[in-house]
């Protein structure tokens, strides 16, 4: 059996195999369908300082190979996941990773800095990316200045591993990164979904109530490669790669561009036990290539 | 596994499934997400309400009206075929309140599917339930001999073809009899009425919804519906509310 351990910064996964915020609920969810424990990383839904509505309905549209969503953060704050959820969550025995949101510095530092003080979660995801809020969101995460800010004010107050989720929504991914590695990032996640939009013909409306979203399922998966491929050689930091992946091919192909992990989104939505599936399925692809490890495989793109 | 494959209507298939296993108990109201195979256009899965469970023959019934690429290519499914479900999903509606009470149950279109398993239920756990259930003609009532075999069953056709014209909130049912609560599935618009019809005569009302929805197990969040507790997901705090905890303005 190959060795599936992988390392993303200071922290030590079983697996190299999470699933994506906002498709995974807080874990529990899944549990009827899935040992979360067999899951290298697990990141929960997208917090922020306060408590977030969310967009109105329909928030959803099926789209070729993918779907568009424009949920918007809905979460019930900081304070309800740290004194409801996360003793719920706390002794789940794999890495339970929160994904921080904000509309400013000092809001995103004032979330991290509350989950750092919670034994249980060894690492936040720091979303720069959203598509899908008015303020914040996506807009730090598409210049480099921006995001810059926005990970030095967390990086001060947040100690643990830091992961900061990239968007595609930009000319230059590679630029974003770099500068938040300056910034202090310990690893980047990429791609956040693509914003995109949808018609209905018929009542000439978008589908969506904010009319953009953001696509994902497989139909990204090729742009997701080319950044990862992209970033790999803009930074020294892990990278943790996502976008479609619906099985252990996919996942593959991104540990080739270099990712060290790799995330599990939309495909949760179609087969509720995908992860434990690809995580089986990438054990298999490296016994039967003569893989003693995943780390053999990543990077080591013929290019 | 598809045991029987059947057209009801030229809009919509009627599957029958089974396994070799006993199948898992659901609730009246409860649904299923089903997996459709072979339709490049159709990524996820598609949530249907389940229209009728018989223990004895271990068989679950979906009453699917084929309205885009998904719902066609599983009307293409044929005997012997293997379907992939999760189920049951969501909350039912209520269960017997009081011995003997009288339930309207209200369908309409493809909303009727629910409201069969429902009488059953209701009906073999001590209430009195009452079918009313709508359709444009008389060629677009469904499974109208079940309905029958279960509990009466009063039509309003919009044609006029069957039962009385019109709306189901134009039927002289509603004048003639008072009920002890009402559960109603179908379009919006007649669901609206229907609740301003409990409004006014003070009858407790449940709604099912059908909210686009993507996972079906409260993760996405995207089939949220505006309630007096906020957004909240469909598929794990419904598909069945108490229209009082809804924002509709009835």
């Amino acid at each position: 059996m190959a060795d599936l351990t992988t390392r993303i910064a200071g922290l030590t996964m079983k697996n190299p195999v999470m699933t994506a915020s906002g498709t995974f609920g807080y874990g529990v969810e899944f549990a009827d369908f899935v040992n979360l424990e067999e899951i290298g990383g697990i990141i929960v839904k997208g917090t922020t300082l306060n408590p977030r509505e969310g967009n109105d309905y329909p928030r959803m549209a099926e789209t070729a190979s993918g779907m568009l969503n424009c949920v918007g953060l809905q979460n019930k704050g900081v304070e309800y996941f740290c004194n409801h959820i996360y003793p719920e969550i706390k002794d789940i025995k794999t890495n339970m990773i929160v994904n921080v949101s904000g509309s400013s510095p000092e809001d995103y530092a004032a979330c991290a800095a509350r989950i750092d003080a919670l034994d249980n979660i060894p690492a936040i995801e720091l979303n720069i990316s959203c598509p899908n809020v008015k303020q914040g969101g996506m807009a730090f995460g598409v210049t480099a200045d921006g995001a810059a800010q926005v990970v030095k004010a967390v990086r001060e107050a947040y100690h643990k591993t830091l992961i900061v989720k990239l968007s595609p929504n930009v000319t230059s991914i590679a630029d974003i990164a770099r500068s938040v590695e300056d910034a202090g990032a310990d690893a980047v996640s990429l791609i956040n979904t693509l914003m995109g939009m949808a018609i209905d013909i018929e009542r000439r409306k978008p589908l969506l109530s904010i009319a953009t979203g953001g696509l994902s399922g497989p139909a990204v998966k090729p742009v997701a490669i080319r950044c990862v491929w992209q970033v790999v050689k803009a930074v020294s930091i892990p990278i943790v790669g996502l976008g479609g992946i619906m099985n252990a091919h996919d996942a593959i192909e991104f540990f080739l561009a270099g990712a060290s992990a790799i995330e599990i989104g939309t495909a949760n939505f179609v087969d509720p036990a995908v992860t434990v599936k690809v995580a089986n399925g990438i054990s298999e692809w490296l016994d039967q290539h003569g893989c003693a490890s995943v780390n053999d495989i990543i990077g080591q793109l013929d290019a | 596994m598809v045991k029987a494959v059947e057209f009801p209507h030229d809009l919509y298939v009627l599957l029958k499934l089974t396994d070799s296993e006993p199948l898992p108990e659901s609730l009246p109201g409860q649904f299923v997400e089903v997996k459709v195979e072979n339709s490049p256009n159709t990524f996820l899965r598609r949530p249907i309400s389940i229209n009728y469970v018989d223990r004895e023959r271990n068989e679950l019934w979906l009453l699917i009206k084929k309205i885009g690429e998904g719902t066609h290519q599983l009307a293409q499914l044929k005997v012997g075929d293997k379907l992939n479900l999760v189920f049951p999903l969501g909350n039912g509606f209520s269960s017997v309140q009081k011995a003997g009470e009288k339930v309207l149950l209200v369908g309409g279109g493809v909303g009727v599917a629910p409201m069969l398993d429902y009488g059953k239920y209701l009906k073999e756990n001590g209430a009195q339930p009452v079918f009313l259930l709508g359709a444009r003609t008389k060629a677009d009532l469904l499974e109208q001999d079940l309905f029958k075999s279960v509990a009466p069953v009063y039509v309003t056709t919009e044609d006029g073809s069957e039962g009385e014209k019109g709306f189901v909130t134009q039927h002289s049912l509603l004048q003639a009899e008072k009920f002890d609560r009402i559960s109603v599935c179908g379009p919006k618009p007649m669901m609206v009425s229907v609740a301003r019809y409990a409004k006014a005569t003070s009858t407790p009302c449940e709604v099912s919804l059908e909210n686009m929805m993507a996972c079906g197990i409260g993760a996405c969040l995207c089939c949220v519906e505006k309630t007096v507790k906020g957004n909240v997901c469909v598929c794990t705090e419904g598909p069945v509310f108490d229209v009082n905890d809804l924002t509709w303005e009835v």
